[in-house]
């Protein structure tokens, strides 16, 4: 009581919804504070023009035809992979073994190339291809739904872990198929015959994922929002004791969930293989798998807003690429513009719930 | 008169686009006790967020004591000489009272010291506990005890009670109003927020109302009662009589016989239970919390294992139908109209983030053949009981947990009697309701138990329960200490079955 009290400056008030041109106009500012953020630094540290920087930054994405085509083809992988996880996240099951998912994919699809290549007609090996694809990423995705379903384990760390055993069986097999021998790498798969190669469509080579892509966000779209699963799923998310209320089996909805997100990832691996690299490394997959939870994220789990978040990430990584090599900057460099720009983004969403109430000077007495 | 403890000025504070307070003026007197009344969402718990230092005023002065202040953080309210008793007890539970009572405070730890000091604290105004005991040891009234315990150890010379009574039996609550006594009689000033009338009457001096976030005034106690003070927490008349129509041709519906429940510790919540529910009558279940009430109304929606005991169905035609061991979808698809309202609405009958229409589906997105769900009947069921129920809800497509809680209670209680329920099992179904959104309430539950339904209502509030059930049953530690006509008994003797079995194995209790 004898203690003066101060006024604190400020204090955070929630907001009501805000109308949606607010909200953007709000994310409008961030990108640009953003920009003026890395702008400044980029001056400060380098020297460099930033505007040169920036123009470089989107040559990087767009600057020829065949840039235009690989960033769209990049994205559709990471789209794919973000929708996999989104309906185990909207179930509030953090799968981030979404990397494991996928190279197990990889994996069965680089096994049957190899092992079954020119042995039987190409339609059935990229029929059995894509089987065995889906099927071991949903097993991958299955192994920690049961556990969680069971014994209500940990799904984040199961997922986790089950990352790390991919990636050494992966390594594994490369040492089994390396060509040539000691390389430790697998080499182009079928390079004469292109056996197990995924059809190019109208003659493009890049155009296949983004259909692909195209097509499981539409489907993904509709059966989240308008298909049993899709409600049985939102129900087990928000509250699994209202889902038990009534009468939804939480085990078998998570275990049929990770089995569909375990899929689309194998459906990833499928592409990355039998579509895009024709070979299996660890790094295939260039952490992608954790990158998408992040586009998940951003996208609050709509899966057409995560076309537009999947584009953002894989622009700002083809940008900061670019700039690297254009001025001798090295990779950390880049990272640091594209963290910048992130943190701002996902920032600002706290300003879309929240509102900064300053306080009034008050007369002092 | 009284000296003025506080003084609150144009305060107010608003939530989004919500006024939960507008420009209240309001003082509170040293030895004085001042219920704080108001209907849900009237902004009484708001207000005094504010005084204990949750929440910072949008606008407006607080003077304690004559002298400006401003209460940034609930560590200021407690240096101004602040305390607030939460509904919800904020203890550590494998502490013990001391321990709870002294935690977070800056200085030397001294338990022997704070422990002679709390014993003298209770001596003062009369508590009675043991400052040894662990919290977990302790019963709900005792936990309570020691929160109030707590904020006077800390010095607060101003008290607030958020509905403290709420979880007490009536001896229980006289008990605590005894040491109220010896606060106001110390000098002390105590805010008492509550919903039931007969308290404010009994305890308080001063009433000051709240309607709509609004300061409408104040009343001295004795010169008013309690129709003139829900009169102007409404606006308008209401009466506050409730209606019990006589069962007409009760057929036993529901059997439960010897049912004995475990939850996840191993500890007994309900021994060797039966009893009989019967068509067209409400079968009111007193208790104090936590004595098995959720887990018989669970066990019976089909939600909670059991170790042994039975749970009958009684169709129309007699014949029986064991529902112990089904879970929901199964009971369902016995075509038995079970209808459940529990006690945690938006964390078990509602989905709060989904709106009212897509709650509405929660019951019948399995119908359709098609994998797709069907979205126009629920949409449909969502506009009547928005018009039927009168519903302030912004849209159909508004979250849930953006309504009222009287408003999210409608919702619920009028998806569940839309499927012509045959039983209708109800957890405090007015708790925190206003007293409009209350009656609304007994006012459906009373049509159905006029269409046939057997009803089995749980509930907090003695007089309520005693005015609308047919019989009472009364749990006590998970046992029936008996079953009771409402019409021929009184609160007193149900009061004391409530605790007469706790008496002799306390242990038992949680």
């Amino acid at each position: 009581m004898k203690k003066k009290q101060k006024e604190p400056l400020f204090h955070i008030v929630k907001r009501d919804v805000l109308p949606w041109y607010k909200a953007w106009g709000i994310r409008l500012i961030a990108i640009i504070a953003a920009l003026i953020v890395c702008g400044i630094i980029t001056t400060v540290t380098t020297g460099l023009n930033p505007l040169k920087v920036y123009a470089s930054f989107v040559q990087g994405a767009f600057g020829s035809g065949r840039k235009i085509w690989i960033t769209f083809q990049n994205m559709s992988v990471l789209l794919i992979i973000s929708l996999a996880l989104t309906p185990a996240f909207k179930m509030r099951f953090w799968n981030i073994g979404g990397e494991g998912q996928v190279l197990v994919g990889a994996l069965a699809t680089a096994a049957c190339m190899i092992t079954l290549g020119d042995k039987i007609p190409n339609a059935l090996l990229i029929i059995i291809m894509s089987i065995s694809a889906l099927a071991a990423g949903a097993v991958w995705g299955l192994i920690p739904a049961i556990f969680k379903a069971k014994w209500n384990t940990n799904e984040t760390l199961s997922t986790l872990m089950m990352n790390y055993i991919a990636t050494q069986i992966v390594a594994f097999f490369t040492v089994v198929w390396e060509v040539p021998k000691g390389s430790f790498t697998v080499g182009i798969i079928n390079q004469n015959t292109n056996a197990g190669w995924l059809p190019q469509l109208f003659g493009s080579k890049y155009l296949l994922p983004i259909v692909v892509a195209f097509i499981v966000t539409a489907s993904m779209y509709v059966y989240l929002k308008y298909s049993k699963h899709g409600y049985e799923i939102a129900v087990v998310g928000e509250s699994e004791k209202t889902a038990k209320y009534v009468g939804m089996k939480t085990g078998k909805i998570i275990i049929r969930t990770m089995i569909l997100s375990g899929a689309l990832c194998g459906l990833a691996g499928l592409l990355l293989v039998g579509g895009i690299n024709h070979t299996i490394t660890t790094t295939i997959n260039s952490g992608q798998g954790f990158t998408a939870v992040m586009v998940s994220w951003l996208a609050k789990f709509n899966p057409i807003t995560m076309v537009f978040t999947s584009f953002l990430i894989i622009f700002l990584e083809r940008g900061a690429g670019e700039i690297s090599t254009n001025f001798g900057l090295n990779q950390s460099f880049a990272d640091i513009l594209t963290g910048i720009i992130l943190f701002f983004i996902i920032g600002c969403e706290f300003f879309i719930s929240y509102r900064i109430a300053v306080r009034k000077s008050n007369k002092e007495n | 008169m009284a000296q003025t403890a506080v003084k609150l000025v144009n305060i107010s504070k608003s939530f989004g686009q919500v006024k939960a307070n507008y420009n209240v003026s309001l003082e509170i007197n040293k030895g004085e006790i001042l219920a704080l009344l108001g209907e849900n969402g009237s902004g009484k718990t708001t207000l005094m967020n504010m005084l204990s230092g949750i929440y910072y005023p949008d606008e407006g002065q607080i003077f304690i004591n004559g002298k400006e202040v401003s209460i940034s953080s609930p560590k200021t309210a407690y240096e101004l000489g602040i305390g607030m008793v939460h509904q919800h007890f904020k203890l550590v539970d494998v502490l013990t009272a001391t321990e709870n009572i002294i935690l977070g405070l800056d200085g030397k730890l001294n338990k022997k010291e704070a422990a002679a000091k709390i014993k003298e604290i209770c001596d003062k105004y009369g508590f009675d506990i043991d400052p040894d005991q662990k919290i977990y040891d302790m019963s709900v009234s005792q936990k309570q005890t020691v929160e109030i315990v707590k904020v006077l150890y800390r010095g607060a010379e101003i008290l607030i009670l958020d509905e403290p009574t709420a979880v007490l039996t009536p001896q229980e609550s006289e008990k605590l109003f005894n040491v109220m006594r010896n606060m106001k009689a110390d000098g002390k000033a105590l805010v008492i927020i509550t919903h039931k009338m007969h308290e404010v009457e009994s305890i308080s001096d001063r009433v000051a109302v709240l309607r709509k976030g609004e300061y409408v005034g104040s009343l001295i106690t004795k010169d008013t009662n309690a129709s003139e003070m829900t009169d102007m927490m409404v606006g308008r008349s209401v009466s506050l009589n409730i209606e019990r129509p006589k069962p007409v041709n009760p057929k036993p519906r529901i059997k439960v016989e010897g049912l004995t429940v475990k939850n996840i510790e191993g500890i007994e919540k309900l021994k060797d239970v039966s009893f009989v529910a019967r068509s067209g009558e409400i079968l009111g279940i007193a208790g104090i919390s936590g004595c098995g009430q959720k887990e018989l109304l669970e066990a019976i929606a089909g939600l909670q294992v059991a170790e042994k005991g039975s749970i009958k169905y009684v169709n129309d035609e007699g014949e029986e139908e064991e529902l112990l061991g089904k879970d929901p979808r199964k009971i369902e698809e016995l075509g038995v109209a079970l209808s459940f309202v529990p006690e945690d609405r938006l964390g078990m009958g509602l989905v709060g983030n989904m709106d009212l229409s897509d709650n509405m589906m929660l019951r019948s997105f399995r119908k359709g053949k098609t994998p797709f769900t069907e979205r126009k009947a629920p949409h449909a069921l969502a506009e009547e009981v928005v018009d039927n129920l009168e519903v302030v809800t912004p849209s159909i497509e508004t979250p849930v947990r953006r309504l009222s809680g009287g408003n999210v209670q409608k919702i619920l209680v009028g998806r569940e009697i839309s499927h012509a329920p045959t039983v209708l099992l109800t957890a405090y179904a007015v708790r925190g309701l206003d007293i409009n959104s209350s009656y609304t309430i007994y006012d459906l539950i009373n049509k159905q138990k006029e269409k046939g339904v057997a009803v089995i209502f749980v509930g907090e509030d003695l007089d309520v329960l005693l005015e609308i059930s047919d019989r009472i049953l009364v749990l006590c530690g998970g046992r029936v200490s008996g079953i009771v006509e409402a019409e021929k008994t009184d609160k007193n003797t149900v009061g004391l079955m409530m605790t007469k079995i706790a008496e002799d194995d306390s242990k038992k209790e949680e």
